[in-house]
């Protein structure tokens, strides 16, 4: 299981694997806010803290279908489904390798946007921690996503149809955190609940993403 | 005609909005359907002609 | 004899044709009704005017929209389960019906709301719910759309059914979290003191037995059309072997 974390790892991180683009994505949605709805800094302050989480969940989805659609290619995706590990752990394993690879980064670098966005400094914390907690949830329903669509030739676009409805809860208590925490309020009822959606997504979305999986293969 | 005041237009629209949407559902159920049976039946005597 | 008799598609088409006048003919009968009655010989509420008449086609299809999604639901279970074609094929001819009514669900309400709350929209959480249940019928209809191999397409979209209808829950509760709304509470249920007067109660009645028939006749035709397609495709598959 090590292996193919560090085999997944190396493969996004070495030239094209994508592994700057989706931060290169967020970095450009950040700055075009602020063209769309003008330089006002109290405006800014507002809506920063939406603005970064729908950024930080378009950014993931950009990502999502290389999930498997590579191992399904070069057919290590058969290999993989008839290797000791059980599907449902390498399910795991390629969505925590997404969420190292893009979730975490996105995490990390969210401040310096915030910056951009002139987040007011009380909010700097909470959004960090709502996208630490949030983002995992995202890898793993993205890895479902992926998995119902790895049989499709251009999968992509429906890929995005698929997933994004069911971001929806994430998205809810993430911003919500996110936005309490910039306006002083406490943060800890919607990081909770958020909290809650990410634990029951990563017991039970495996199982969901590798049943796709099986199916797809026969 | 019932005297619909000055809500008229909304009464109106969410009406026939509604049986527009209704409508062409129904249409277009029922024009696949006997397209479905069309080629269904042409394909069976087809196959029954030719063995 | 038992219920599952009826998963063999050759019993379906029999009895699906016997049965599909009747419905039909039923389905058409209590929705002239239902909205005839309720159209015209009801009266203006004291507080929302004739705009109350928008009920009997708000409710029943908002009620409708929420149904089908449960009976795709069951259906989806049922082919996971127990491998029946009949099933799958019946969550599919449902799918476009549940998406119209949702849609006809948020337009009504739309109409209704501007005069009423003063808008068009409003990010109230019924409203929003509805949105997203839209997206999930939009994303499962697609999801048919795009796989070639029909069984295959069965088991993703099914597979798919089921996640997304625990995230639709999900969000229901998440958006009453994130925004309290201006939607009033049921328009019937069995509590005396929210339910709506009896005059508007019974054509409301009416129209939504009118719409549950017109989804049954529409999901019997559509599944109809759906074994037939199944049936058109092996046999042009078969054609191709000899």
């Amino acid at each position: 299981m090590w292996a193919l974390l560090i085999r997944d790892l190396r493969l996004a991180t070495r030239a094209g694997g994508g592994f700057g683009l989706s931060l290169a994505f967020f970095l450009i949605v950040a700055v075009l806010v602020p063209f769309g709805v003008g330089p006002k800094a109290a405006t800014l302050a507002l809506i920063a803290p939406g603005i970064l989480w729908v950024g930080a969940l378009l950014s993931c989805l950009l990502s999502l279908d290389r999930i498997f659609a590579l191992d399904r290619e070069d057919g290590s995706l058969d290999l993989l489904a008839t290797s000791p590990i059980p599907l449902e752990g390498v399910v795991g394993i390629k969505a925590l390798a997404h969420w190292l690879t893009t979730g975490l980064p996105l995490a990390a670098f969210t401040p310096v946007l915030g910056v951009l966005l002139n987040l007011p400094a009380a909010g700097f914390g909470p959004l960090v921690l709502s996208l630490l907690i949030g983002t995992p949830a995202l890898s793993m329903i993205g890895a479902f996503g992926a998995a119902l669509t790895v049989g499709l030739k251009r999968g992509g676009l429906l890929l995005s149809l698929l997933v994004l409805p069911l971001y929806v809860p994430s998205l809810i208590f993430g911003a919500e955190a996110a936005r309490r925490g910039a306006e002083g309020q406490e943060i800890l009822t919607p990081l909770l609940m958020q909290a809650g959606i990410s634990l029951g997504t990563i017991a039970l979305l495996p199982f969901a993403a590798a049943a796709a999986i099986r199916v797809n293969l026969r | 005609m019932p005297d619909l005041g000055k809500y008229a237009f909304e009464v109106l629209s969410a009406y026939a909005v509604s049986l527009l949407l209704l409508g062409g559902l129904i249409w277009i159920s029922l024009r696949q359907s006997a397209r479905m049976r069309r080629r269904l039946e042409e394909q069976e005597r087809r196959m029954n002609r030719n063995g | 004899m038992s219920l599952w008799e009826y998963a063999n598609p050759k019993k379906f088409m029999a009895l699906s044709a016997r049965v599909l006048p009747w419905v039909t003919g039923l389905a058409a009968t209590t929705l002239l009704v239902g909205l005839v009655w309720g159209f015209f010989f009801t009266p203006d509420d004291f507080r929302q005017g004739s705009t109350v008449k928008i009920i009997y086609v708000h409710v029943p299809s908002a009620m409708m929209a929420i149904n089908v999604w449960v009976m795709m639901l069951v259906a989806s279970l049922i082919w996971l389960v127990r491998r029946h074609h009949v099933s799958a094929l019946a969550a599919k001819a449902a799918a476009p019906i549940g998406m119209v009514m949702t849609l006809i669900a948020l337009i009504t309400g739309a109409v209704w709301g501007q005069p009423m709350w003063g808008t068009w929209w409003a990010w109230d959480p019924r409203l929003t719910s509805f949105l997203i249940l839209f997206l999930f019928y939009l994303g499962y209809i697609a999801l048919w759309q795009a796989i070639e191999d029909p069984d295959t397409a069965a088991d993703l979209t099914s597979v798919l059914c089921l996640v997304g209808s625990v995230f639709a829950l999900l969000s229901r509760y998440a958006v009453l979290f994130w925004n309290q709304g201006l939607h009033q509470g049921a328009s019937l249920s069995l509590d005396r003191e929210e339910h709506v007067a009896d005059v508007f109660a019974w054509p409301l009645w009416v129209s939504m037995a009118g719409f549950g028939l017109l989804f049954l006749a529409l999901v019997l035709l559509r599944t109809r059309t759906e074994i037939r397609a199944r049936r058109l495709r092996a046999l042009e598959a078969r054609e191709r072997m000899q």
